[in-house]
C-alpha cells in the first residue's frame, strides 16, 4: 500500500478514535471530554471519559486489528479468499467457555471469571486442533479440525441455552454472542492487550512465508518456508489474538472477511502488505461500527456483531459479484 | 554445491515401493531430462530428491538446511499455482525471498535478477499485469520466470513445456540448455520426446519405479526401449539440428 493511502488510513484512525471518545449518552461538549480526560477534574465526567469511553475506543482498536490481521493471515496461509479468523474454532469455543461463565453464575460473582473462561476455551480448541492436525498435515486437515471444533463449540454453546434455569439467564447469554463493546472497563483492555499484542507479532513476523505460499506448499517448502512452523505459528497467532477479542467482545462477525478482501487491490494482493493494512482496516471499521451503534439507535443499545453482520454481509455480496465479473473468482 | 547425489534412495507410498534401488549423479553442465510413462516416478524422484517427502537412502539435496537448500536449487512445481491476483513482477520476485534477510529490501542484485528472467521468458511487456488474469501458458511462463530468478546453481523442473505453444516450448528449452551450459545443472520432467531428445545432453527414464536407462540421448531412445517403456513406436533420425523423435504409433 502506498504512503499516501497508509496516511489516509492512519488519519482516519486517530480520527474515529478521538470521536469515538466524545460521543455517548453522558451528553458532554467536546472541550468538557477533553478536560475531563486529560486533567481529570470533574468527577463524574472523567469517571465517563476514562472508565468507560476510553476503554471502549481502545478495545474497539484492539477488536478489529485483530480480526482484521487474524483475517488475513488466516486467507494468506489457505489461499483462499474465503477464509476468516474463527475458521479455526477459536471464536466459536471461547464463546463456549463465556457462555458456561454466564450460565454458571461466575460471570457475575468476579469480572474476570468471563474473559478468562473465554480464554481458556480458545487455548482447548487450540490444543485439540493442534492434536487432530498432526504435526505433518496439510492445511486441509487444519480446517477439517477447525470445523469440527466450531461444531463441536456451537453444539455444546446450544445445549447450554437449551438447559438455561430461566429465559433471563438465556437472553443474558444471547446478547453477550452479538457481540458488543458496551460498558467494559480498562481491565478488558489489560486482559486482551497482551494476547492480541503477542499473536499480532507472531503472524507480522510470517509475512514473507505467507508470500512464498502464494505458489503453492510444494514451491514454498522448497523456498526455505517450514510448512509445520508455519502452521503452529498460523495457529498460535490467530487464537491468541481471535480468543482474546472474543474473550472481550463476543462474537464480532465479517470483520475478518471483509477487511482483508477490500483491502487486497490497493495493496497489490502481497500477503505480507495484506496483513498490518488488514489490522488497520479492521481497527477502522470497528470503530466506526461502534461509532455507528451509539449514533443510530442510542436507547436501544444496538449489538456491535449485528451492525457489523448487518453491513458486512451485504458488502461481501457485492465484493463478490464485482470480482466475478471482472473475471477473476 | 551444483550436484545432485542420490544413494540406494527409495520412496514408498504406504506398503508399496514408488521409487526403488536409484541411485544416480548429476553435476554441473549437465541439462538432464527425466522421461517415463505417466506413474512411473518422475515427480516422485524429484520431489524426493529435494525432501519434499519421506524417502530412505541419501539424497545430498534433503541432507541440507532449509535456507541452504532453497539457496541451491530452485523447484518448479508441475501445480502452476497463483493464489492471489498479483503482477507478473511480483510473482517473479518472490524467486528471491531465500536470497532476503529477514525484513530486508530487495537489492539492485534482485531487481536485476528479475528483470533478467522477465526478460528471459519474453515478459518484458508483462510485468503490470495481473498475473492470474493470464492465459494458463502465460502463467507458465511467469511461474519458470519466478525459477529462474531464484539464480541457484541448481533448476529442477517438472513437467516445464506443459502448455506452452511451440515457440516458447523451444525458447524454453533454448533456456534451460544454455543455463547448463553457464554450469548450471538444470533436470526436467518431460513427456515430450522430441524436445527431450534435442536439447537434453543426458536422458534418465523411469519405468515401474526404477531407472531403465541413463546416458546420451541418442544411446537412450532406442527403438526397443520406447516399446518397451512407452508402449509406442516412433521415428528416429538425425538432422543438422540434432536428434529428432517423432511418436508415430502405438505398440499394445
Amino acid at each position: 500500500m502506498s504512503r499516501v493511502l497508509w496516511g489516509v488510513g492512519v488519519a482516519g484512525l486517530v480520527g474515529l478514535s478521538v470521536a469515538s471518545l466524545l460521543i455517548g449518552p453522558a451528553g458532554l461538549t467536546p472541550l468538557q471530554a477533553v478536560s475531563a480526560l486529560i486533567r481529570g477534574d470533574a468527577l463524574a465526567e472523567t469517571l465517563v471519559m476514562r472508565e468507560i469511553r476510553l476503554p471502549r475506543a481502545i478495545l474497539a482498536v484492539l477488536v478489529g486489528a485483530a480480526l482484521g490481521l487474524g483475517g488475513a493471515a488466516m486467507q494468506g496461509y489457505l489461499r483462499n479468499p474465503l477464509a476468516e479468523p474463527g475458521l479455526i474454532g477459536v471464536s466459536g469455543s471461547a464463546a463456549l467457555g463465556a457462555v458456561l461463565a454466564l450460565q454458571t453464575g461466575l460471570a457475575a460473582a468476579h469480572v474476570l471469571a468471563l474473559p478468562f473462561a473465554a480464554l481458556a476455551g480458545a487455548v482447548l480448541a487450540v490444543l485439540i486442533i493442534l492434536a487432530l492436525a498432526g504435526p505433518r498435515g496439510g492445511s486441509i486437515t487444519l480446517i477439517l479440525a477447525g470445523i469440527a471444533v466450531s461444531a463441536l463449540a456451537g453444539a455444546l454453546t446450544s445445549l447450554v441455552l437449551n438447559l438455561s434455569p430461566n429465559p433471563f439467564a438465556a437472553s443474558e447469554i444471547v446478547f453477550w454472542m452479538m457481540g458488543s463493546l458496551q460498558d467494559r472497563s480498562m481491565i478488558h483492555v489489560w486482559i486482551s492487550a497482551p494476547f492480541i499484542g503477542l499473536g499480532a507479532l507472531i503472524l507480522l513476523s510470517q509475512g514473507r512465508n505467507f508470500d512464498a505460499l502464494t505458489l503453492g506448499e510444494d514451491a514454498a517448502a522448497s523456498m526455505g518456508v517450514h510448512l509445520g512452523r508455519l502452521r503452529l505459528a498460523l495457529v498460535l497467532g490467530v487464537a491468541s489474538m481471535v480468543g482474546a477479542a472474543t474473550a472481550v467482545a463476543g462474537a464480532i462477525g465479517f470483520v475478518g472477511l471483509v477487511v482483508p478482501h477490500i483491502l487486497r487491490p490497493l495493496v497489490g494482493a502481497r500477503p505480507s502488505a495484506l496483513l498490518p493494512a488488514s489490522a488497520l482496516g479492521g481497527a477502522v471499521l470497528v470503530l466506526m461500527a461502534d461509532i455507528a451503534v451509539r449514533v443510530i439507535l442510542p436507547t436501544r443499545d444496538l449489538k456491535l456483531g449485528v451492525l457489523t453482520a448487518i453491513v458486512g454481509a451485504p458488502l461481501f455480496l457485492h465484493l463478490i459479484y464485482k470480482t466475478r465479473l471482472q473475471g477473476q473468482l | 554445491m551444483t550436484e545432485l547425489v542420490l544413494s540406494d534412495f527409495a520412496v514408498s507410498r504406504g506398503p508399496c515401493d514408488v521409487l526403488r534401488d536409484i541411485n544416480l549423479s548429476v553435476g554441473p553442465r549437465e541439462c538432464v531430462g527425466l522421461l517415463g510413462p505417466n506413474g512411473a516416478g518422475k515427480t516422485t524422484l524429484l520431489r524426493g530428491a529435494l525432501g519434499l517427502m519421506p524417502h530412505r537412502g541419501g539424497s545430498s539435496l534433503s541432507a541440507l538446511p532449509l535456507a541452504m537448500r532453497a539457496q541451491t536449487v530452485a523447484w518448479l512445481p508441475q501445480a502452476r499455482e497463483i493464489a492471489w491476483p498479483m503482477s507478473v513482477e511480483s510473482v517473479v520476485a518472490l524467486g528471491r525471498l531465500p536470497h532476503l534477510g529477514h525484513g530486508a529490501h530487495p537489492t539492485p542484485d534482485d531487481q536485476n535478477a528479475i528483470d533478467w528472467a522477465l526478460s528471459r521468458l519474453g515478459l518484458d511487456s508483462f510485468r503490470q499485469r495481473i498475473a492470474t488474469q493470464l492465459s494458463g501458458g502465460e502463467q507458465a511462463r511467469v511461474l519458470i520466470a519466478r525459477a529462474l530468478a531464484q539464480a541457484t546453481p541448481i533448476l529442477m523442473v517438472d513437467e516445464p513445456a506443459a502448455g506452452l505453444d511451440p515457440a516458447h516450448q523451444l525458447t524454453l528449452m533454448q533456456t534451460l540448455q544454455s543455463e547448463a551450459r553457464a554450469g548450471r545443472m538444470v533436470i526436467a520432467s518431460m513427456h515430450d520426446l522430441g524436445l527431450a531428445a534435442r536439447f537434453c545432453t543426458r536422458l534418465i527414464v523411469l519405468s515401474h519405479g526404477q531407472i531403465v536407462a541413463d546416458g546420451r540421448p541418442e544411446r537412450v531412445l532406442t527403438r526397443e526401449l520406447l516399446a518397451d517403456v512407452f508402449q509406442i513406436r516412433a521415428h528416429i533420425s538425425y538432422s543438422d539440428d540434432g536428434p529428432v523423435v517423432q511418436p508415430v504409433g502405438v505398440i499394445w
